[in-house]
């Protein structure tokens, strides 16, 4: 099976797709000011000497073996398999890795990165936090100055993680324009990178922004995804039926997805965030209800208005809270290869309840939505059909969150 | 020839430098725009930047974010400042306008509807800042065949070869970016900016422009004695908030800035230029 798992690794990295440019059929690119193409280029080239060194890989893999605690488990939740009633349903545990989430496995890759290209000050932006938190990680580890951009909106409702980051020894800046979220902070970001782009690297989050981060990002985190098919493989001999995770710049989707894109009889479901509902204008769903369009470095699907101004988006969510989506998802959703679908806020905090009481495992909000589809997919297919769902973060940092919409005090 | 390319030669053959103010369309309200433009011009612009406001200026720093936002609370879209640009036409015939922006609100209106609509209300150039010549392609092509001048950027951080590229697409005036960071950064370098027009220009035969952390007078007249052009936008802009509740003295206050910086660069006694 080791062999088997190690012919996939070779081919997931393979950099078919973007092209030279980073585009993924009409999707991608590079949307930025002249300043930084310079920088992009300079990261394309670094990166995809490291990608193909085995010193760099070795490092990366002793890494995410002894510091994130990788591979992580594929549990057969089997109490819950049997109330839904139909396929048998395996939780891919990204929320055991350190620091809570599958963020962890791509801000380790981007520091090793970032160390060899001599770059000593580490910079990031973050939406609930989790992002900061396994970037201000890493930064505490190899002993580099770190600054993460937060929304000054999101800095009130995730204080928590703000304090973490600040533990850890970051600077958590708030950023006071625009809407005062995550994608405001991205822009920040973007334009302390531009300013410092000497001694900087940034370290962006998820597989969006101009080429090469989403597919840089991609590789990262598709460790999620050659981890579980290999799993799959050893524990049922065949390859899961359905993937399921949750979309919102769609990091942990990609990452289990990748891997797993030949292999055409796998179904994929990529989960947005609906919000109140599609229909209420109300949601954070750029794939099922918004339209191609240009921010953040990429061509990709955006909740725009008629004028193209970005629209301030909503999810129970933080993590799921963004207007764009990575370019790969919006060419996924193109050619069919994978499926794209919403929950709601309803849903998704229903589903957070069900995995606690009925497994034992409080998820991430974020990956509520994935749980939720399931709950709604599983019945329909048969016991001897499986479905491999991202459970992409766990859901400490949502308990107060969850209580106040109960209206309980924590 | 272009108006702009036209109001170089002009500038040319009388030895002086091109000031370039930039303001926001819409900012603080859409009715000050156009009286504006007006007033800057009669204050000695040779080219009106305007920008196209947008939700998440990447490229800008702070003054300019905030004029957005200001320009936004009124919904201006990039269909009201093609209009403010035809009423601006109605009595001015001369002056080069530029639009500088963000891409997403040009691929919402479709590339050749806007550059049909653009040319139609009399702008002359476009500069879209998050547009590198790499994914300009289709975009260069619709302004061209409505004889609009593509602008582009370069930076402290263009190699030789991307100078040769984006002189090879632009048209109009290369617009040089003279620091790493946002629009209105400080630390200005004369010096390092000086050596680095030099190096354009033997890439180019465009004129150069140099904009981003120009501050004031002397600033704009240490820039005019080596670049062609000097564009001034955050030293304008940043009056705005000042006078918000008194909007109609907002023309009178920036043409006065940029008098002082015009009467600042024509003091100082310039080679003809030597771009071209």
């Amino acid at each position: 099976m080791a062999t088997q798992a190690k012919a996939v690794d070779s081919q997931a990295l393979r950099l078919d797709l973007p092209d030279e440019n980073g585009h993924f059929g009409p999707y991608g690119g590079r949307f930025v000011a002249e300043t930084l193409m310079g920088p992009l280029e300079e990261l394309r080239l670094a990166y995809e000497k490291y990608l193909g060194d085995p010193e760099f890989q070795a490092e990366l893999d002793q890494d995410l073996a002894h510091y994130v605690g990788r591979p992580s488990p594929l549990y057969h939740a089997e109490r819950w398999t049997r109330k839904l009633g139909g396929a048998q349903i395996y939780l891919k545990r990204e929320d055991l890795n350190h620091t809570g989430a599958h963020k962890v496995n791509n801000t380790v890759g981007q520091a090793l990165l970032a160390t060899r290209m001599g770059k000593t000050r580490i910079i990031g932006e973050t939406g609930a936090g989790q992002h900061g938190v396994a970037t201000a990680t890493v930064a505490a580890r190899l002993g580099l100055e770190c600054v993460i951009y937060m929304g000054a909106d999101d800095i009130i409702r995730q204080a928590p993680n703000v304090y973490r980051m600040r533990l850890l020894g970051a600077e958590v800046v708030a950023v006071k324009s625009g809407s005062r979220t995550l994608k405001d902070a991205l822009n920040e970001a973007m334009r302390d990178w531009v300013t410092n782009v000497d001694n900087t690297f940034y370290i962006i989050g998820t597989v969006a922004g101009p080429h090469p981060y989403p597919a840089m990002v991609r590789d990262f985190q598709a460790v999620i995804g050659r981890e579980a098919r290999a799993q799959m493989l050893e524990r049922t001999n065949k390859l899961p039926d359905v993937l399921v995770a949750c979309v919102g710049g769609g990091s942990n989707a990609i990452g289990l997805f990748h891997p797993f894109l030949a292999d055409t009889e796998v179904e994929m479901y990529g989960v947005e965030a609906a919000g109140d509902g599609l229909d209420t204008g109300h949601h954070a769903a750029p794939l099922c209800a918004g339209k191609p369009g240009v921010l953040h470095g990429n061509r990709t699907y955006l909740m725009e208005d008629a004028d193209g101004q970005i629209i301030e988006t909503h999810s129970v969510s933080a993590g799921l809270d963004y207007p764009g989506v990575g370019p790969e998802h919006a060419w996924l959703k193109d050619t069919g290869r994978a499926r794209y679908v919403s929950v709601t806020d309803q849903q998704a905090l229903q589903a957070f309840h069900d995995l606690t009481r009925i497994e034992g495992i409080i998820p991430a909000l974020e990956s509520s939505h994935a749980l939720a589809y399931v709950t709604q997919l599983a019945p329909t297919l048969r016991p001897d059909q499986s479905i491999v769902v991202n459970l992409s973060g766990r859901g400490d940092k949502d308990i107060n969150t969850v209580a106040k919409l109960e209206g309980l005090e924590v | 020839m272009s108006r702009i390319a036209g109001r170089f030669a002009e500038l040319r053959a009388t030895g002086r430098k091109a000031l370039i103010p930039f303001v926001t369309a819409g900012d603080p309200e859409p009715g000050v725009t156009v009286p504006l433009m007006h007033a800057l011009a009669a204050a000695g612009a040779d080219i009106l930047e305007l920008g196209v406001p947008f939700s998440d200026p990447m490229a800008d720093g702070p003054v300019i974010q905030a004029a957005c936002e200001r320009a936004l609370i009124h919904h201006t879209s990039l269909r009201n400042v093609l209009e403010m640009v035809r009423e601006f036409r109605t009595r001015d015939a001369d002056t080069p306008v530029v639009l500088m922006g963000y891409l997403n609100p040009i691929e919402v209106m479709g590339y050749e509807t806007f550059a049909h609509a653009a040319a139609k209300a009399g702008v002359d150039g476009v500069l879209t800042v998050d547009l590198p010549p790499e994914e300009a392609h289709d975009l260069v092509q619709a302004l061209q065949s409505e004889t609009l001048d593509p602008i582009f950027l370069l930076s402290p951080t263009s190699s030789g070869a991307r100078m040769d590229r984006i002189s090879a697409v632009a048209s109009g005036f290369i617009y040089y970016v003279s620091i790493k960071g946002v629009t209105g950064s400080s630390q200005l370098d004369v010096s390092a900016v000086a050596t680095k027009v030099t190096e354009i220009r033997g890439h180019t035969g465009l004129p150069v422009g140099v904009g981003f952390g120009i501050r004031d007078a002397e600033a704009a007249a240490q820039v005019a004695a080596v670049a062609d052009a000097v564009v001034v936008g955050s030293a304008l802009v940043s009056r705005v908030p000042e006078l918000l509740a008194t909007p109609d003295r907002i023309s009178e206050t920036l043409a006065a800035v940029l008098a002082e910086m015009r009467a600042a660069m024509d003091a100082v006694p310039h080679q003809a230029a030597s771009a071209g």
